[in-house]
């Protein structure tokens, strides 16, 4: 049986670098991604990453404490400061390792790392390279995984965790080149299996960032946190949803509604386009429903203004998607955006080293929760998660299997690797007629309007039984389709659970919590309301639906105060 | 909408001998793109059909495939540009596992012997090594690269001698070569100059002409030549 000492799930930001980690800590490793590492989701961040090394001559006297500032209040006061703060004090270091490792940052005239403004933040402290940053460290890190020689399992998906006496043991994986189903002992399993936007369908995320990563914990047992937390990144292509960096506003670009108006003065009149990204969303939203955008889906984001020289040198990805997909040129035209589904500051529940509640479990990245981000994420804190937690859980899971024998648990592996199967068998043998993408396109649609950038308690309670609904028929879907080797109907349809699962977590923590705070806006309680609310949502999986509980907020410096941009 | 015809090359390894043409016809809105058309078929018409896709955004290089005469990504190809009518085979020269699902393992293979890593001219400093900006930007024709393998279906030498490094590993070592941190240019020409590196190169142009990424792989050999050959 296949057996190691940590088991990565994921080949992102978070797993590659937990893979690394644990690697130099010399524990044997394993990756294991239903991908090829660099086509993870990382790659497809644009615009930065977030530390305070002040190399910009407009942030002199930046420092890790206001970058941890900044991030506590764009978080709404949500995020465990502790975690804010290590975060924002590991930021240089973790920079300058992936640097000597040979991450092609753009350069500032002493040849230092080049940083941009970006939303949210005090100075410019948006390390970059050129607009394909998550592209540049994603490959670093693959390529330092090739220099360690960490076995991977490349096209392997994780479907379910397997525990032995309250610990995690391994994990059951469909290997897509031969269709076999089978067992992988650990120690330690570390999730970095990134985010779920894809139960939306206006999302920024690849096709693959279902919620099937979280979902696989969430039904053993480990719970979800404050899931109703999801970032509407403003500027999103229309009408594909591909994200358009906020590094565009970071060199000086503007959004305009059809009266030609710069819109931002209303809703952040200092910050105005770089204003956190729940405030800036909400004003592109309300300018294109109150009939102040074009097509009555989009405004402009306007950079022919920055010249053909800055563009070609600082955005040249964002012209690249814009011609192929659109068929415009930015340097000639503006850019059609609307806010499309981008992120959740939600999920796996875990502590600053990554354990969960179950021993032996680990989660880092968007699939984690520790909180950093809490209600709302600062631009170019994502990728800076990634790679501080991913190498926190790596070297945290790599000390915790030094002593534990090195065999896997065979009779907890097969246990679960028999009931895994016979659920694979079920599903090819059932008797159903539904669509399992129907499901899953009306739930994409629902989503947006339901859990969206405004919510109130008759859309949120809808939603949760439509999602009811939807587990409802989901129950009665067609076979899965039959073939052993790339069967990705069978793991699509899996996918389509998690999200189901996912989404009804996250409508029941929405609708439990009656404030407005960052991501979370409802029109019907719009204030921030620290009195009930300052506290962590908890869903744990039961088969009748989510248990909503709460737990503490982690507020050791910064009193909550009222945001202001 | 308009109606829209796709004819794929499938092959399943548990029924088929040989891979053989299947078409499928349905409705397409303007605008939709050959991956979509995909997503289109395998969610509504059959969903044995197995193909590769992750970003839809032409960044992940999951999609590379040979569409009507020209490998690209299916995700950047809009269907209205190819009058309606597609035709869509495996990339080349690797092995078919299913439909257009092929075995990558001897395009990693390749990238894995140009030792892919950053190998440091230096002990690292405490902050970041200092590169300036003309340095820096010696990189930006290579850095870009998505790893896709288009180029790699594309190269007639591949299709003869599977142990040619490729257009994609090569350009991959060329990103170390003229990267001003790292100390092991001269090992690394030596490799790429080689039995199995760039002088297996017949610059035929193929791989510059598929590049969705507009990269010049073609270039990044001739300039390997040249350096290996004068230094």
């Amino acid at each position: 049986m296949m057996f190691h000492d940590v088991l990565v799930i994921g080949g992102g930001l978070a797993g590659l670098r937990a893979a690394i980690a644990a690697a130099e800590k010399k524990a044997d490793v394993g990756i294991v991604t239903k991908l090829y590492p660099p086509r993870s989701h990382s790659g497809q961040a644009q615009g930065g990453i977030n530390a305070a090394l002040a190399n910009n001559p407009k942030a002199a006297d930046d420092t890790p404490e206001k970058h941890g500032f900044d991030t506590i209040k764009g978080s709404d006061y949500l995020a465990d400061q502790e975690a804010s703060i290590f975060m924002t004090e590991q930021a240089p270091e973790a920079i300058f390792e992936i640097e000597h490792w040979g991450c092609p940052f753009s350069r500032t005239d002493e040849g230092k790392i080049a940083q941009r403004p970006f939303g949210g933040a005090g100075y410019p402290r948006t390390c970059y390279g050129t607009d394909k940053t998550g592209h540049y460290i994603l490959q670093t890190l693959f390529e330092q995984t090739i220099k360690h020689d960490v076995k991977t399992y490349n096209e392997w998906v994780v479907i379910a965790l397997v525990k032995d006496a309250d610990a995690c043991c391994g994990v059951i994986t469909l290997n897509m080149h031969s269709g076999e189903v089978q067992a992988i002992g650990a120690n330690a399993v570390i999730f970095g299996t990134g985010g779920s936007a894809r139960m939306y369908g206006n999302t920024t995320n690849a096709l693959t960032s279902t919620a099937f990563g979280v979902a696989i914990p969430y039904w053993a047992g480990v719970p979800l946190k404050d899931m109703e937390f999801v970032q509407f990144h403003p500027t999103s292509l229309y009408p594909s949803n591909i994200l358009m960096t906020e590094g565009c506003r970071g060199e000086g670009g503007i959004m305009v509604n059809n009266k030609g108006e710069r819109f931002m003065s209303k809703y952040a009149p200092k910050a105005m386009e770089l204003g956190p990204r729940d405030i800036v969303a909400r004003g592109v939203m309300t300018e294109i429903l109150e009939g102040r955008g074009f097509e009555e889906s989009y405004v402009h984001l306007d950079l022919t203004h920055l010249g053909k020289a800055k563009i070609m040198e600082r955005l040249p990805g964002i012209r690249e998607i814009t011609l192929d997909f659109n068929g415009l040129d930015p340097i000639k035209d503006p850019i059609p955006i609307q806010p499309g589904t981008h992120y959740c500051m939600g999920g796996i529940d875990c502590s600053i080293d990554g354990s969960t509640p179950l021993a032996g479990f680990y989660a880092a990245g968007e699939c984690a929760c520790v909180s950093i981000h809490g209600a709302n994420r600062l631009g170019g804190n994502s990728l800076l998660d990634g790679v501080v937690f991913g190498k926190k859980a790596g070297a945290a899971a790599a000390d915790y299997v030094k002593d534990k024998p090195k065999q896997p648990r065979k009779e907890a592996l097969d246990r679960t690797l028999k009931k895994e199967r016979e659920m694979l068998d079920r599903m090819q043998k059932a008797n159903g007629t539904e669509n399992p993408y129907t499901i899953n396109a009306e739930l994409n649609k629902m989503m947006p309007l339901k859990a969206g950038l405004f919510r109130d308690e008759k859309l949120m309670s809808s939603g949760l039984e439509e999602i009811k609904a939807f587990k409802e028929r989901f129950k009665k879907i067609r076979p899965v389709a039959p073939g052993t080797s790339f069967n990705f109907d069978k793991i699509w349809v899996l996918e389509i659970k998690g999200n189901l699962d996912v989404a009804e977590a996250l409508m029941a923590g929405g609708l439990a919590r009656k404030e407005s705070r960052g991501g979370h806006y409802r029109t019907d309680f719009e204030k921030r309301d620290d009195k009930n609310f300052l506290k962590h949502t908890i869903a744990t999986y039961t088969a009748e639906g989510p248990k909503i509980s709460y737990s503490d907020v982690q507020i050791t410096k910064y009193q909550p105060v009222e945001r202001k941009y | 909408m308009i109606m829209t015809e796709f004819r794929i090359l499938r092959y399943d390894p548990d029924k088929d001998k040989e891979p053989h043409f299947q078409t499928y016809t349905f409705d397409s809105p303007k605008g939709m793109t050959v991956l979509e058309g995909l997503i289109y078929i395998f969610e509504n018409i059959d969903s044995t059909l197995a193909y590769r896709a992750m970003c839809r955004g032409a960044v992940c290089g999951s999609c590379a495939m040979h569409i009507n005469g020209l490998y690209n990504l299916a995700c950047r190809t809009q269907i209205d540009n190819l009058g309606g009518k597609v035709v869509l085979r495996p990339l080349a020269h690797l092995p078919i596992i299913k439909d257009l699902v092929v075995d990558l393992e001897p395009f990693w293979e390749q990238y894995k012997k140009v030792q892919p890593y950053l190998i440091p001219k230096q002990q690292a400093p405490e902050k970041e090594y200092l590169q300036s900006e003309k340095d820096r930007k010696k990189l930006d024709p290579w850095v870009d690269c998505i790893l896709c393998a288009a180029c790699y279906g594309s190269c007639p030498v591949e299709a003869t001698d599977p142990k040619y490094l490729g257009p994609a590993a090569l350009m991959k070592a060329l990103r170390f070569i003229d990267d001003s941190r790292d100390g092991n240019s001269k090992e690394r020409l030596a490799f790429v100059a080689s039995d199995f590196g760039v002088f297996r190169c017949h610059t035929i142009f193929n791989c510059q002409k598929v590049c969705p990424k507009t990269l010049d792989p073609t270039k990044a050999i001739a300039k390997l030549k040249m350096k290996a050959l004068f230094g």
